[in-house]
């Protein structure tokens, strides 16, 4: 039982939960997850590790209304606990000083990108973010990643805030007016591939980072497989980060469907 | 704990046994037909997945079958036993009606006697060494029958006893895993004083007992009583929490674990890697197990959601592979079919699991393999492309090796496959702890019959040193390296020379 110590709705979908759990504070590095169940028949759900307080020991998850089981994360207020929490897991983040990185981030998916953010800055890197959303009321964590980043460019679906375009259009920019060294991408996987697209015309290694569906999360059931460079791999152990252009990001959008039908009976049953 | 040929000789002598042994001639004995375990109906019990197949033996049916028992100078099942549980004197037990004393027996080598009973592959270890198979041709004693009557004796009565323990020495040992081995290894530790502490990386405690094993077989409450039968001797248990990742070895060695046991089990389901094999609908037996059994997946209101087709295939021949397919049924699958490689005789799972399937409707396609998925334009399997098998000279394992026979592929209709064709090691161990041997296979190096890998203060057993065995093989590793660990332990912090 880990209890939640402070909530913020980022907006009608997204909220911000900050929860008691010190070892996974101490432990965890960007590019980490954890899996959380909440109630008794909750289900074992992935999440990505957006910060953590080792003082306070506490980390900071952000999740996005989907199913039954992040909604039911969303509905829980402060003093309240989550059932099970359990991390870190999947391998952290490969950070070096490479000179240019060129960091993506879409939706939800920016949250987990902002400990790499920190993390490639601390580097000694020049950090270039580009952060993207549908409109403005569901942009993140815009305020943290200006703070770590050397450039920061928005970008909105309907122009409602920074940039109108899509968050590759961003990227562009700065691949043609200066050096990028290494870049890497977390978002939806549509966004991930048309990113890992862009960065192959023009050679830049790139990072994706997965959200596959899992059950144990530790190497065990194989939900999350993904076929990288022609081999089947699994995001929790082998991942979540890959060499996006080696990943068959249309069979992972298809797998991520895997459950549609039955996640929505669930959804159904649950709201009724 | 273990107990000196001598001792055991002096034991069979005690009046009591004497007395039991001469009331009852050989002849009678013999002329006993051995006891059918009840079952519950077929067209019963594949409504659930949580009714129990077998139904488990009368008193008075317990009692007759123990009086089968020789009660033999030279008890030869026990060798069977890899945890070398004192059967003659359990059983003899039974025979004169002390079936609290007949458990408690039980509880001086095995941390999981109701468990045993249960998925024990008796009739190659144990009852395969009874004299009645032995020496007369006759089938054995149902020992495995008797252990569980009196593990589930004990449980219904309420009246638990604790086995003895030595005083506490204050030495703290940490556990890797709760399942069979990691459990066994800790109640070995704890009788003999030591401070134990189980981390689990899953949420409930009792690893492939938990989530791999279907309750129509092994009751999750028989597990819990028994896991709880641990508590009460001393055992803490701390789930949710990965070592090597939540913490390191180094850690735990700062917070004063002075040695570790590793049972972290096989992690990596394994796949056959042909076309179409990542379609929707296919998975490892890992996962359609534990989303059933762990995450009660069958019940709507777990939110965990399972995939249900009319027409469920699973690939093996195993005993998970039984799970799997026995469970497709209970989902309401029309038709659930095992696809295996080599013929029936191969199969690896127990006899009584793939009589128990044929009961329930369940169709063998054997010398069949697949070779390729067929998914629709959603990417969902809807057909299997397979391939008939014959079979050529044994191989390494000693089974006829399976030949494709060319030009005889053909489709079967399916909507889920679950694949159970084996486990690899988990994988996070071995490596997150610098300086562990590890085999190419992935399992953890440690020296025969002491359970020590590189490292001295780690032992390691069960399957991520055997890669995949059994329950009691894996509860045996626990014991053996609870013998062992002790004597290490002993000599290293108690200045005690130990007997080796």
């Amino acid at each position: 039982m880990n209890k939640i110590v402070e909530k913020e709705n980022f907006s009608e979908k997204v909220v911000k939960i900050v929860v008691e759990a010190p070892l996974i504070a101490k432990a965890r590095k960007p590019g980490n997850f954890v899996i959380v169940r909440v109630g008794e028949k909750g289900e074992r759900i992935p999440l990505t590790i957006a910060g953590a307080d080792i003082a306070k020991g506490t980390i900071t998850i952000i999740v996005q209304k989907m199913g039954v089981s992040s909604t039911k994360l969303c509905q829980l207020e402060v003093g309240e606990y989550v059932t099970d929490l359990v991390g870190p897991l999947g391998k952290p983040t490969e950070i070096h000083n490479v000179g240019t990185v060129l960091c993506c981030g879409g939706g939800v998916g920016v949250a987990p990108l902002l400990p790499i953010v920190e993390g490639y800055k601390k580097a000694g890197n020049r950090v270039i973010t580009v952060i993207a959303a549908r409109s403005k009321e569901l942009l993140i964590l815009e305020d943290e990643m200006r703070k770590h980043s050397d450039e920061l460019i928005v970008m909105t679906d309907d122009g409602s805030y920074g940039r109108k375009g899509l968050v590759t259009e961003g990227m562009e920019e700065v691949i043609k007016r200066e050096k990028v060294d290494e870049c890497i991408t977390i978002g939806p996987a549509i966004m991930m591939k048309f990113c890992s697209l862009l960065t192959k015309k023009y050679e830049i290694p790139t990072m994706a980072s997965l959200n596959s569906i899992m059950v144990d999360g530790t190497g065990m059931c194989g939900a999350c497989r993904v076929t990288v460079d022609g081999k089947t791999k699994f995001t929790c152990v082998d991942g979540p980060e890959f060499d996006a252009h080696k990943i068959d990001f249309d069979e992972m959008m298809s797998r991520l469907g895997g459950y549609k039908e039955e996640e929505n009976d669930k959804m159904d049953h649950f709201q009724n | 704990m273990e107990r000196s040929e001598e001792y055991i000789k002096n034991e069979r002598k005690q009046e009591w046994r004497v007395e039991l042994q001469k009331l009852t001639k050989a002849k009678d004995r013999m002329a006993v037909e051995r006891v059918e375990m009840t079952e519950m109906a077929p067209e019963e019990r594949i409504k659930s997945q949580r009714v129990e197949v077998n139904v488990g033996l009368t008193k008075e049916e317990a009692m007759r079958e123990a009086t089968r028992c020789m009660d033999c100078v030279n008890p030869t099942c026990m060798e069977g036993c890899p945890v070398s549980i004192n059967i003659p004197k359990f059983i003899k037990n039974i025979e004169r009606g002390n079936i609290l004393e007949a458990a408690s027996v039980l509880k001086e080598t095995s941390a999981l006697p109701a468990v045993c009973g249960r998925v024990c592959p008796q009739e190659v270890q144990c009852e395969q060494r009874c004299f009645y198979v032995e020496k007369l041709n006759l089938p054995s004693v149902a020992i495995g029958h008797l252990e569980r009557f009196a593990a589930d004796f004990e449980r219904e009565s309420g009246v638990i006893s604790v086995p003895e323990l030595a005083e506490s020495n204050g030495v703290k040992v940490a556990v890797i895993g709760s399942g069979p081995s990691g459990l066994s290894f800790a109640g070995d530790m704890a009788k003999l004083g030591y401070d134990v502490t189980v981390f689990e990386a899953l949420h409930e405690i009792g690893g492939v007992l938990k989530y791999g094993i279907p309750e129509f077989r092994l009751p999750n409450a028989v597990v819990d009583v028994e896991i709880e039968n641990l508590r009460r001797m001393g055992v803490k248990f701390i789930t949710n929490y990965i070592v090597g990742q939540t913490a390191s070895l180094d850690d735990l060695k700062e917070e004063g674990y002075k040695a570790f046991y590793v049972g972290s089990g096989a992690g990596l389901p394994r796949f056959m890697n042909i076309p179409g094999e990542n379609s929707n609908g296919i998975m490892s037996s890992n996962e359609y197990l534990t989303r059933v059994n762990l995450m009660g997946a069958d019940s709507e209101e777990s939110d965990t959601p399972i995939l249900r087709g009319k027409n469920v295939v699973v690939v093996g021949g195993g005993n998970t592979a039984m799970d799997s397919v026995r469970t497709a049924k209970r989902l309401g699958a029309e038709r659930a079919i095992i696809v295996y490689r080599r013929s029936e005789e191969e199969m690896p799972a127990r006899v009584e699991e793939v009589h128990h399937a044929k009961q329930e409707g369940i169709e063998f396609l054997t010398l069949t393999n697949p070779i390729e998925y067929i998914a629709d334009e959603n990417s969902r399997v809807k057909q299997i492309k397979v391939q008939k098998m014959e079979l050529g000279e044994p191989d390494a394992s000693g089974r006829r090796r399976p030949i494709p026979m060319e030009g005889s592929e053909y489709t079967i209709d399916a909507t889920v496959v679950v694949v159970a064709v084996g486990v690899s090691p988990n994988p996070l161990i071995p490596n997150s702890v610098e300086g562990l041997e590890v085999s190419k296979w992935g399992t953890i190096e440690v020296v025969k019959d002491k359970m020590q890998s590189s490292i001295p203060e780690v032992f390691a057993g069960g399957d991520i040193v055997r890669g995949g065995a059994t329950v009691i093989l894996a509860m045996g590793d626990g014991r053996k390296a609870a013998k062992n660990m002790n004597i290490y332990l002993q000599e290293k912090y108690l200045s005690n020379k130990v007997e080796h």
